[in-house]
């Protein structure tokens, strides 16, 4: 097994096993979902409306959630060391984290969203809409949050500076994320303006993410 | 092969832990680090494998494989254990064999030589600290490294499991590997050398303001 897959198939273990974050994600973005229709009242036009903009705000969250964990129980239990000793590239090593923390997170959310989006007053349009700008999207927002990641590893309650670093970095992502839906759903922009910039930002995104982390982390350890 | 350290000084937090160290370990020597709490034995080996920036000084390998550097030809036993709680004890070594060298690793085989096969499947989370230490140790015969950075190992080993990690030390010693280890207790096998930090004085603090 190669030094990549190997941390792969690790972390992946990991987030499906007992106290991983893999289940914690989606049930949150379904809690998180759920209660918008209770707050906002049965205003069907109005949930279609906001729909989306919802979803993507729950997603984004959802997907803060496991992060701040990412590096730092590598670093508390002196994994990381092991890691940055490694002949494995770091860069790679982060990159291939993020994958792990994508396909238990992200990729999760993506096929719940269809189904709560129900609840949400979307139709089948909007929920492909939907399903395809989060596919999309939520990559990136991971491969920026391992950024923030690798800043707060060293930190005690690293979460709550986690969120305050990445979350304004995800911004470009969540507008162009739920302007691609809506034009989908509403016009009148066609889908595709959006949905381009959105791809943009996702592959920018997956080519800065790992190294800055990387950067970050080796920073961190000395 | 020979790792070489000359004028080696580290600097972490603001201070100078050790100045002016100088060493050599050959191949088949084992290097005893001795030294009082907070001399900068742990820090010396974390100097040699690249986790801590070398202040000054210079540390060369000779005769090892010249496209990899120290740490990649080194394993590091730390304080920590490095292993994750829900897996299990074999899927922690599988994942470190994997990590560490994509060759196939004989698992069962280095868990037998420090005596956890039994508890292959056991989750590591349910380990006491010296199965742990004992997880650790049989990484380093799932992947063969010739340089062996020991730190304290063996702390929370029983009688027993220090008898038979003196064995595998002096098997990897008579393979040609190196050994440096920092302890404060007997290793059960003599040392080829002594490095002892205490007679290493580090440096007078930097004289403040740059006047001088």
């Amino acid at each position: 097994m190669s030094p990549l897959a190997a941390i792969l198939v690790r972390d992946m273990r990991i987030a499906v096993r007992v106290g991983g974050g893999a289940l914690m994600g989606v049930l949150f973005f379904l809690v998180v979902v759920t209660l918008i229709p209770f707050a906002v009242g049965p205003d069907l036009p109005l949930l279609k409306r906001i729909g989306p903009a919802i979803l993507w705000l729950a997603a984004l969250l959802a997907s803060l959630l496991a992060l701040d964990r990412l590096f730092a129980t590598d670093h508390e239990d002196g994994s990381l060391d092991l890691i940055l000793m490694g002949r494995a590239p770091l860069e790679l090593v982060v990159a291939a984290k993020g994958l792990a923390h994508w396909l238990t997170t992200g990729l999760p959310l993506i096929v719940a969203a269809p189904l709560i989006g129900l609840l949400l007053n979307l139709d089948a349009t909007a929920e492909a809409a939907l399903v395809v700008t989060l596919l999309v999207g939520t990559p990136a927002l991971t491969f920026i949050g391992l950024i923030g990641a690798a800043i707060a590893v060293t930190l005690r309650r690293g979460g709550l500076l986690l969120a305050v670093i990445v979350l304004p970095l995800t911004v470009p992502v969540l507008i162009f994320g739920v302007a691609a839906a809506n034009a989908a759903i509403v016009g009148p922009v066609p889908f595709g303006t959006p949905f381009m910039i959105l791809c943009a930002l996702t592959l920018a995104s997956l080519a800065v993410g790992p190294f800055a982390a990387a950067a970050a982390l080796r920073q961190e350890m000395e | 092969m020979q790792i070489s350290a000359v004028d080696l000084a580290c600097h972490r937090g603001g201070r100078d832990v050790f100045a002016g160290l100088s060493f050599a370990l050959a191949s088949g020597e084992l290097l005893a680090v001795t030294g009082r709490n907070g001399a900068g034995k742990s820090s010396l080996l974390r100097t040699i494998v690249g986790l801590v920036r070398i202040a000054s000084g210079t540390l060369t390998l000779a005769d090892g494989d010249p496209e990899l550097t120290i740490a990649e030809q080194a394993h590091y036993l730390g304080h920590q254990d490095a292993q994750k709680p829900s897996l299990s004890v074999a899927e922690n070594l599988r994942f470190w064999a994997g990590f560490l060298d994509s060759g196939p690793a004989d698992i069962g085989l280095a868990l037998a030589a420090v005596g956890l096969e039994e508890l292959a499947d056991l989750p590591a989370a349910y380990l006491s600290a010296g199965q742990r230490r004992r997880l650790s140790i049989a990484r380093l015969l799932a992947v063969k490294r010739p340089i062996w950075l020991l730190d304290e190992p063996t702390s929370t080993l029983d009688a027993a499991s220090q008898d038979r990690l003196a064995g595998l030390m002096r098997a990897h010693l008579t393979e040609g590997g190196m050994i440096l280890a920092a302890t404060h207790s007997a290793l059960g096998l003599p040392a080829s050398r002594e490095l002892r930090l205490d007679d290493v004085r580090p440096l007078q603090p930097a004289a403040a303001g740059g006047a001088s």
